[in-house]
């Protein structure tokens, strides 16, 4: 559908990105004020940053994070395309709904009642078979493979539903064996999925505070864990560095992306005028 | 059920097979099964086992033991086994005000936050879908960015904005439209602001995607038939976008029931919501039993709109 | 429903000094560089079912929804009833459109549907359910009205669409590619009950569509639309026996054409002079001694012999059979002439053929002649 847009409308959404954006922008403008008093106007400086690069918490949060988001959206995205490939492919098999629930509850259970229930499952677990033995890394990012995967697999789902069964069955009429037709075509044709699953997966881990908050152990501060427990006693201008330097480090990723997706057009279009002009 | 075992393998010379092959035998033929086996197990046992705990530890009493809470089952002496249920948690919150009325508080501000989601996202998601075919795609995307950056930051953002000495404060007293600093922060209105700042893209996108499927011509059919364009969007717009409304408000509705960070970071400690009392009865005080109980509790509170929505999903996943 | 009195035949031809109900003049679309619709001309009069035939982005839609009021004019004016529609919004004009996808609202019934345009005139609620119960039962859907449209066939949507539209009684119903999502039996009975329903109301149709058989059957008068022009105006017959260019002649039926010079004209004949055979025309035309001129003839009207004497004399040509189609009701025999040309001709099947063969076959020499008074000249 598309048509005029009324006057109404066009202020709405000007309305409408001015509150999406004015607060973020503020956030990077203050992050070069030189007062400690963040929103009071000291001139321009780089003094946060300097706090900042010599923060060794901060580096080790960062480093943490980064540890946990990396290994989950790896984790999230093998076992959310597993679970993924059950529900679309294979048809019906004993338990699928309760496994069709369990995939979704994720993505709607609250977070709090997510992070209480792992907490109070890994204290079980050690009282039972002494693992874990100590909350942090491995508890963390456990508890992050459990929800991400839900996300990947809705995103599997979405691209198995509408890439059809036409190519496979073509595989299999011309000989290839279920799992050979697996392999060849249809992880193949998943690439995109994949991709995309996995960068959801990495950023739902970084941006993740309450699950980990309460999965995780004495030192093990996760980057979110850290701002929140600066930012709860009011603002801080290092955070605000922090903050800039998160959303440049994204629009740097998004800028690649968009350039990447551009290429692949431009070289889809000449695709197209070669097969043109190979036709006349 | 599906019989996954493909083809029965022959047994030709079983004595020769040894045992690694006859196992990748097995796996070759039942590698249907592995690949549901692998994701189910990890759910189960770190999904639905979790969960069977909570509502376990919500049935037992507060002990000083460790973990602080009694055992449902126990072995007596004389080896008979007693199950105890103890509903003392749930009578006990039910009951209580300070939980009564923070269940309320908690529900108010979830609805009301939902509400005016809707009012300012269902305009701009309609704004969005009668953009030109360049400005709709990245607008789109300006809608889905703030997904990408960090949620916690995005809520310090107005930290920054609404405090004392914040951004709009010291705007409006240098105008001179104020002399003292509106108490903005901290305040109930701090914490629907964040609510509908973070959740608006919720609400967008489940609206755009219903908008965007249309017929235009609908539209043209009861201008035609001499309705004017405000009685085209209530008799025909509104009531065909009710789908992306109602899984809008869901998506809204249901996280910001449970919300932590954004009550406790710009309601401070003035603005009582269901998830900060959950998280602060389990770790100040320790009382599980109670914590396990509210988790229940909030839970069912969440089923009805949380089924509803499977319902509308599954209607929708149907009809394409 | 309105009142038809006596409406003539022809109401183009009688005008009687009234006013045409529709009135397009120097009428133009642009979307960009591309001109949809290139400064037409047209006047349509009331009771008429006019037909706007032309391929796909030939400007007719277009032309259709600068009526209806969903596009501007780039310049021009269009005048219904004598009013201005300049700056008249769709809602305000006397016009009702019945769109090509239907466009039923899905979230009502077909009775709601069809009630929701009486509603926006502030109509008494009685007054509404008599006139949908009436145009119900005129388009046989008395028993229907409850249902949704997603729960009726193909046909029973269509009907619904018309109902819709002509119950508020417009001035001017346009549809747009009313029968295109029909299946071929289906749209040409309906061809011919949509006829017959105008016929009935007396409402002034225009219609636009891509299928010349549609267009043929329905009209009173079409006009065949290229590129945002018209190309030729005219009742059916007029464009099917007198073409006025290539582009008609082969757009409505198919023609057999060949490039040739005047050699003689007459009063009451005109010569051609081609370049397979002599064409004699037994009727005038005003044409120029010498210039460049071309000749078709339609298939059905060829008449073919099968011959080893070669043709002489004019309107006859020898040839050999190249290949034949055998459709059933007829065949088609594509013939080879001399200079290589192929011309098809269709013969009817009357008789049932003997030894399940044709009678005449592949490779056979044959004679084709023609009447001089089915011959047709082209100048464009």
């Amino acid at each position: 559908m598309h048509g005029k847009r009324s006057r109404f409308l066009t202020i709405m959404l000007v309305l409408g990105m001015a509150f999406f954006y004015v607060p973020m922008v503020l956030l990077v403008v203050y992050s070069f004020n030189y007062s400690k008093i963040v929103p009071v106007w000291g001139g321009w400086s780089l003094r946060w940053y300097e706090v900042l690069f010599q923060s060794e918490e901060v580096w080790m949060a960062v480093s943490l994070s980064l540890k946990i988001a990396f290994v989950n959206a790896t984790f999230a995205t093998m076992l959310g395309t597993l679970a993924g490939l059950a529900m679309v492919r294979f048809g019906r098999f004993r338990g699928r709904t309760l496994f069709g629930g369990m995939l979704v509850a994720p993505l709607v259970m609250p977070e709090v009642i997510t992070g209480l229930s792992l907490l109070v499952f890994f204290i079980s677990m050690k009282q039972l078979v002494g693992w874990p033995e100590q909350r942090g890394f491995a508890t963390i990012t456990i508890a992050h493979i459990t929800f991400s995967l839900a996300y990947v697999a809705v995103t599997i789902q979405a691209r198995l539903t509408g890439m059809g069964e036409d190519l496979e069955e073509a595989a299999a009429d011309l000989g290839a064996k279920p799992f050979k037709v697996l392999t060849a075509i249809t992880i193949p044709r998943l690439t995109p999925a994949l991709i995309s699953g996995w960068l959801l997966a990495f950023t739902l881990s970084l941006d993740d505070l309450v699950i980990a908050s309460f999965v995780t152990g004495p030192g093990a501060n996760t980057l979110p864990i850290l701002i929140f427990s600066r930012i709860r006693l009011g603002l801080r201008p290092d955070i605000n560095a922090l903050a800039t330097i998160m959303i440049l480090v994204i629009a740097t990723c998004v800028a690649i992306a968009a350039i990447l997706m551009f290429r692949q057009q431009r070289a889809d279009l000449k695709d197209q005028q070669l097969a043109e002009r190979g036709e006349s | 059920m599906t019989d996954f075992s493909t083809h029965p393998s022959i047994p030709s010379q079983p004595e020769k097979k040894s045992l690694l092959r006859r196992i990748r035998r097995k796996l070759q033929d039942n590698w249907r099964l592995v690949i549901i086996a692998i994701p189910f197990a990890w759910l189960l046992l770190f999904f639905l086992t979790p969960f069977f705990i909570v509502a376990k530890i919500s049935l037992a009493e507060l002990a000083i033991a460790s973990p602080p809470f009694t055992k449902m089952i126990e072995w007596a002496d004389s080896g008979i086994v007693t199950i105890r249920l103890v509903f003392d948690n749930f009578t006990y919150i039910l009951e209580d005000d300070l939980y009564r009325n923070t269940y309320m508080n908690s529900l108010k501000i979830s609805v009301t936050s939902t509400f005016f989601c809707l009012l300012f996202g269902y305009p701009i998601a309609y704004a969005i879908v009668r953009s030109g075919p360049v400005a709709k795609p990245l607008l789109l995307f300006a809608i889905i960015l703030p997904f990408w950056t960090s949620f916690l930051l995005r809520v310090y953002a107005w930290m920054g904005l609404l405090a004392d000495q914040g951004t709009i404060n010291n705007l409006l007293m240098s105008l001179g439209l104020i002399d003292e600093p509106i108490r903005m922060l901290y305040t109930e209105f701090a914490v629907y602001i964040g609510i509908v700042y973070t959740y608006m893209p919720f609400m967008i996108l489940p609206l755009y995607a219903n908008m965007e499927k249309l017929d235009g011509r609908l539209n043209e059919a009861a201008a035609d038939l001499g309705s004017r364009p405000m009685n085209t969007f209530f008799r025909v717009t509104l009531p065909l976008t009710t789908p992306g409304v109602v899984a809008g408000c869901l998506l809204v509705f249901i996280p910001a029931t449970g919300e932590y960070v954004i009550p406790d970071l710009l309601g401070g400690g003035n603005v009582q919501m269901i998830g900060r009392v959950l998280y602060n009865e389990f770790s100040r005080n320790s009382d599980w039993p109670v914590a396990a109980a509210v988790a229940i509790v909030l839970l069912f509170l969440l089923v009805l709109p949380i089924m509803v929505f499977q319902y509308f999903q599954g209607k929708a996943s149907e009809g394409q | 429903m309105t009142e038809t009195g006596t409406v003539s035949e022809t109401p183009w031809l009688d005008q009687d000094g009234q006013q045409p109900l529709v009135q397009i003049k120097g009428v133009t679309k642009k979307y960009g560089e591309v001109t949809a619709v290139d400064n037409v001309d047209l006047d349509i009069y009331q009771g008429e079912l006019f037909c706007l035939l032309g391929g796909s982005g030939c400007g007719k839609s277009t032309l259709l929804r600068m009526l209806a009021g969903f596009e501007d004019l780039n310049g021009g004016s269009i005048t219904i009833d004598g009013v201005d529609m300049q700056g008249v919004p769709a809602y305000d004009r006397p016009t009702n459109m019945m769109f090509q996808s239907y466009a039923l609202f899905p979230h009502m019934s077909v009775e709601q549907n069809i009630a929701f345009g009486l509603q926006q005139d502030k109509m008494a609620r009685s007054e509404i359910s008599n006139r949908v119960h009436d145009i119900l039962t005129l388009v046989e859907l008395q028993d229907f009205k409850k249902r949704k449209p997603q729960q009726l066939s193909g046909g029973q949507r269509q009907r619904v669409a018309l109902a819709r539209a002509l119950v508020k009684e417009p001035r001017l119903l346009l549809l747009d590619e009313p029968l295109a999502a029909l299946d071929k039996k289906l749209r040409k009975q309906t061809q011919f009950e949509l006829a017959n329903i105008q016929e009935k109301v007396g409402v002034t149709f225009i219609v636009v569509t891509h299928d010349q058989e549609e267009a043929m059957t329905l009209s009173t008068r079409m006009a065949v639309m290229d590129a945002g022009k018209f190309k030729q105006i005219g009742t059916p017959t007029e464009i099917y026996e007198f073409p006025e260019s290539r582009f008609v002649a082969d757009f409505i039926g198919s023609a057999n054409v060949f490039e040739g010079r005047v050699t003689e004209d007459g009063a009451d004949h005109v010569r051609v002079k081609t370049n397979v055979a002599e064409v004699f025309i037994d009727h005038g035309q005003s044409v120029k001694v010498g210039s460049k001129i071309w000749v078709a003839l339609r298939p059905e009207k060829i008449r073919i012999t099968k011959t080893d004497e070669p043709a002489s004399g004019p309107n006859q040509v020898s040839g050999v059979v190249d290949d034949i189609g055998y459709l059933g009701e007829m065949s088609i025999y594509k013939i080879e002439l001399p200079n290589g040309q192929i011309v098809d001709i269709t013969s009817p099947n009357s008789s049932r053929p003997m030894n399940r063969q044709h009678r005449i076959t592949w490779g056979n020499k044959v004679n084709i002649a023609w009447e001089p008074s089915s011959v047709m000249l082209l100048t464009a």
